[in-house]
């Protein structure tokens, strides 16, 4: 009855987007802030089913379709949207605003899209939206930004031939579960996993996020991975190899971020290791393990924001980023500081804040499932979350030792930004109730029970310990991992290590130009194809002659051969 | 004014004929220009009567020259597929003429620009007669109108290789021609009768006697109009005819020249020889969907290493004709529709490239991509377009490029072919490659001295342009057009009602 009203949210945030390049002071900044908000309503408006739909060659298109997974996501996307764009007002490069809610507005498309040509459209907007942010970040982000964009190309082109293949295969482009019978659902699947920044090409993630500016960053971290996870859980739940995979980038992330010393790649890390935990939620397939992977992104993407704008406010007021030449930034940033702090107990789930109340779903899930192993290997995991994500971080940035900086706190509208999330990771721990009431499925889990408060506060308490046993060795980053065995098993480590070494290379390879053998085939492509090779120089006359009689005689002996 | 409709057919070819006439008789540019500007003007609404006729009645529109009835006489016949392609060319060249007089202004001598319009215009009449006429030896007089103009057209480009360029194209032009004319022969000695739909009919019967010249006619007759198509390895003439061309006219003819071509040859193959011998069952389309895919990857490789731009543009032609050829090789509906379509959206796309290119050269006189380094920042609804049509000719969903291969996608898939599918979108990445070198180069790098003036071109070049570049964004949603009325002619060609 109302589906003339219906009016997408994406639309609100795209059309914003591309109005805002053209806009300066306070109208940009009404327009930023109101866009969020009014998409929020509209989001809340749609209801369950096919809202509004067109006919594009032959297939029905569904546009718009509701229901409660895509509300949940939808929601989280807006608010996210809301509080990067209040965080982000003094950005003063209003293209990568434009392109920040474009890529939003991507987001919000793929989440409402109920057919697969639909959700291929909105990716590749997000696709190339998320690549100007990218490119926003400065002549340093140019090379990061053209193999950000190659590596979406590539994913692009799996999934557009997936979904051929499907539609044909099916006769119907409607987005629904699939499960993994048919090679073209395996190039959809790859082509979703490779959004989720998932094995062998999770390095696209941190090589990308950090090269955006300070206020880019904070976009790119929510939406390509999220809604990567949203459509695996729509379309692969319980899928038996996300666990596997969903496990790999769990301990990716952990080893990585371990390593690193760069604050923003130390959290670009840490994405790909939160999104293992929902991956392989998703794998389990369990209503209460998809359940908690969609918490689990709703909260994620609130407190990684949190963390990363912290990391950004960091960044504009000192310039720097490397852990090494930080530290002491408590005394004139105490603001930033807290938020930082909040940000690290909820992505490591201390009790009282988000993380505590989605993560626990997931292993809960696990257990359910009676997949010993998983569970084992999920809660090593959640030490090491604490160890990269949750003391390493907001210790080597604000505590440490005195680097000397003495920055002030950043302008209004960044703590705003700052505590309105704050605001969500404390209220969500404190009251979930309003949380697991829009998740997919009804709920009969209660976070706070005593043994999963003792059980998590042990672990973070633990791990934290070791933390400062260990400083003195944390310091020189590199040698951590030798003294660190204990927390998954030698081979499970030498596994590790030597898979990441593989990806790492088979990325090398990729992005190439420096690489030898990219730079081999350059050569001989160069011999062929550069100006002077036999394709790209001027034949003379003759020779075009020549072959064209050459051509004339194929045909001809084809012709007697066919008789 | 039923009379004049009667007309339409033989009027599409004598308004741009008589313009020439006119134009040949002026002396002054802007006049010859507004004669030009005329006749292109009128073109596409003949070709839209036409497509629109044909579409309503179903039936072909029959126009026999001085009332000498086929087969005796010259037959124009207009069906879906000619509609379609007059359309495609009278399109082009609609929106290339406000295009033109600033542009023709800056590049050729004005005592030699109204010699230049009359060789556009001859060159429109002859692309549209090709397409129209249903005579296969009217159609090679037309093919040397055409083609006679073109070599004119590229060598009065400011570049002294121009000449040489347009040296070799009449070469392996008139090879081209000659090759076509004795396939025709050929023809003519076993059928007695020139006519396409009286070829049609008589080829069966010769056929059982003279087997043996009716193959070589259609060896003889492909190798002539893959030249003009330039299918690889044909096109050797084509990057340097592109390159060194003036602005305009590389622009009209990427859009046009090649398109009437490759109308020819889907004309022999679907409506001549298809009557006779089932095309699945000869070794032709095999062997042109190899040298389309050899064309599709290697000319655009070719793209990747170019510096100079309008070359660079050229192999991606030839690329893009791989794809055109590969559709209608594989011979089945939505294999054909696929490449009627891209003939469509590749004639709007590399015409917005071009456009883009010579607008470039018009404020600064540069084409080496090197030198346009810092581009997007002084032209930047220029650069912009450029990108918008770039993505077109990538494929990105939103835009015409994607319709195109989504059709022959399924195409592939429907003749058992998955693996084609990959090939399909694997060079699509090349694409990205060649497009994304001069995106990094025109908005990356620092805007070098030489085009520290540029800044946007008037706004008639520039608006020919966005629409084209707007036109390309259209394309990728709504397919009536091109989709719906290639769907048509593939079911009308291979068999089917229209």
């Amino acid at each position: 009855m109302t589906t003339s009203l219906i009016i997408p949210p994406a639309v609100i945030l795209i059309a914003a987007g591309l109005a805002i390049p053209f806009l300066r002071g306070a109208l940009r900044t009404t327009l930023l802030l109101a866009a969020p908000i009014i998409a929020l309503l509209l989001i809340w408006q749609i209801p369950d089913g096919v809202q509004l739909s067109t006919s594009w060659l032959g297939y029905e298109l569904q546009i718009v379709r509701g229901d409660k997974l895509a509300r949940l996501f939808a929601t989280v996307f807006a608010i996210m949207a809301f509080g990067g764009g209040l965080f982000s007002l003094n950005q003063s490069n209003s293209l990568e605003l434009g392109a920040a809610y474009v890529y939003a507005g991507g987001a919000l498309g793929v989440t409402f899209a109920g057919d697969l040509i639909s959700v291929f459209v909105f990716w590749e907007v997000m696709a190339v939206a998320s690549t100007f942010v990218v490119w926003s970040g400065g002549r340093a982000a140019n090379g990061a930004g053209l193999r950000y964009a190659a590596i979406h190309m590539l994913g692009g082109v799996l999934l557009m031939a997936g979904i051929t293949a499907e539609i044909l295969s099916t006769g119907s482009a409607a987005f629904q579960v699939m499960d993994t019978s048919t090679p073209a659902r395996w190039l959809i699947l790859a082509g979703f996993l490779i959004n989720a920044g998932a094995p062998p090409l999770s390095a696209w993630l941190p090589d990308a996020y950090p090269a955006a500016s300070w206020s880019g960053t904070v976009f790119l971290s929510a939406f390509t991975t999220k809604t990567a996870v949203y459509v695996l859980m729509r379309g692969f739940p319980g899928a038996e190899i996300l666990i596997f995979v969903g496990l790999y980038m769990v301990f990716y992330g952990i080893v990585y971020a371990i390593l690193e010393n760069d604050m923003r790649r130390i959290l670009a890390y840490s994405i790909v290791n939160q999104v293992g935990f929902m991956v392989t939620g998703i794998g389990i397939g369990s209503e209460m393990a998809l359940n908690g992977a969609a918490a689990h992104a709703f909260t994620h993407i609130i407190y990684k924001a949190l963390l990363l704008m912290s990391a950004g406010s960091v960044l504009l007021m000192t310039g720097r980023s490397k852990c090494t030449d930080l530290g002491g930034l408590f005394r004139t940033m105490p603001f930033t500081m807290v938020m930082g702090v909040i940000g690290a107990l909820a992505i490591s789930a201390f009790p009282l804040t988000s993380g505590f109340i989605s993560k626990s779903m997931i292993s809960q899930g696990a257990a359910d499932a009676h997949l010993a192993i998983v569970w084992f290997l999920l809660a090593a995991a959640s030490a090491g979350v604490f160890l990269h994500a949750g003391i390493k971080f907001p210790w080597f940035v604000f505590f440490q030792k005195d680097s000397g900086l003495r920055p002030p706190e950043p302008p209004w509208n960044m703590r705003a930004g700052m505590l309105l999330m704050a605001a969500f990771c404390i209220g969500l721990g404190v009251a979930p109730g309003p949380l697991y009431e829009i998740l997919p499925y009804p709920v009969d889990y209660v976070p706070y029970t005593a043994s999963h408060v003792v059980f998590q506060l042990q672990l973070l308490l633990f791990s934290g310990l070791a933390f400062f046993v260990m400083l003195g060795m944390l310091k020189r980053t590199r040698t951590i991992t030798l003294d660190f065995d204990w927390l998954y098993r030698r081979p499970g480590k030498w596994i590790m290590l030597r898979l990441n070494q593989f990806s790492e290379k088979f990325w090398d390879g990729l992005t190439g130009g420096v690489s030898e053998t990219f730079s081999s085939l350059d050569a001989s492509l160069r011999r062929y194809h550069g100006p002077k090779g036999v394709f790209g120089r001027t034949w003379p006359t003759g020779q075009m002659a020549f072959w064209t009689t050459v051509m004339l005689g194929t045909y001809v002996l084809l012709g007697l051969i066919w008789m | 004014m039923s009379g004049l409709q009667e007309h339409l057919p033989i009027l599409q070819i004598l308004v741009p004929l008589f313009g020439a006439i006119l134009t040949a008789f002026t002396r002054r540019g802007i006049t010859a220009w507004a004669i030009a500007a005329i006749a292109s003007g009128i073109a596409p609404f003949i070709s839209a009567g036409l497509l629109i006729r044909v579409l309503e009645t179903g039936q072909p529109i029959s126009y026999v020259m001085g009332s000498w009835a086929a087969p005796w006489g010259i037959e124009y016949r207009v069906d879906v597929l000619n509609a379609y392609v007059l359309l495609i060319i009278s399109l082009i060249g609609l929106i290339s003429i406000p295009y033109a007089r600033k542009s023709v202004a800056t590049e050729i001598d004005s005592h030699k620009q109204p010699w230049f319009y009359t060789m556009y215009l001859l060159c429109l009449a002859g692309l549209l007669g090709i397409v129209i006429t249903g005579d296969a030896f009217n159609a090679f007089v037309f093919l040397e109108i055409s083609s006679l103009a073109t070599y004119t057209l590229i060598a009065l480009g400011r570049n002294r290789r121009a000449l040489l360029s347009a040296y070799q194209y009449l070469i392996m032009g008139t090879i081209g021609a000659t090759f076509y004319i004795i396939g025709v022969g050929l023809l003519y000695v076993v059928t007695g009768t020139l006519n396409f739909a009286d070829l049609a009919t008589k080829l069966g019967p010769a056929m059982a006697t003279h087997n043996k010249p009716i193959l070589a006619a259609m060896a003889f007759m492909t190798v002539g109009i893959s030249l003009k198509l330039a299918l690889f390895p044909l096109h050797v003439w084509l990057p340097n005819a592109y390159a060194y061309a003036p602005s305009f006219a590389t622009a009209f003819l990427a859009g046009t020249a090649t398109k009437a071509a490759i109308y020819l040859l889907a004309r022999i193959y679907f409506s001549v020889f298809a009557v006779v011998v089932p095309l699945k069952e000869l070794p032709v389309s095999e062997v042109i969907i190899a040298l389309s895919l050899a064309a599709m990857f290697l000319a655009s490789i070719t793209a990747i290493f170019e510096q100079n731009a309008k070359r660079m543009l050229a192999y991606s032609s030839v690329a893009q004709i791989g794809y055109i050829t590969l559709g209608l090789a594989l011979a089945n509906k939505m294999g054909v529709a696929g490449g009627l379509v891209h003939m469509f959206n590749h004639a709007i796309m590399k015409t917005a490239l071009f456009f883009a290119l010579g607008a470039m050269a018009y404020r600064t006189g540069l084409g080496q991509m090197s030198s346009l380094a810092g581009i997007g920042r002084k032209m930047p609804i220029t650069t912009a377009a450029f990108v918008v049509a770039g993505l077109g000719l990538i494929g990105v969903p939103g835009t015409a490029g994607f319709i195109s291969k989504w059709y022959l996608a399924i195409g592939a898939i429907n003749h058992g072919w998955t693996w084609l599918v990959f090939m399909i979108v694997l060079s699509s990445l090349l694409a990205v490659i060649y497009i994304g070198r001069f995106v990094e180069i025109a908005y990356f790098r620092e805007p070098a001295p030489e085009i520290a003036n540029a800044h946007e071109p008037p706004a008639s070049m520039l608006a020919p342009l966005v629409i084209l570049a707007a036109a390309t964004i259209y394309l990728g949603f709504d397919t009536r057009l091109t989709g719906g009325t290639a769907q048509s002619i593939a079911n009308y060609l291979l068999g089917g009602a229209p």
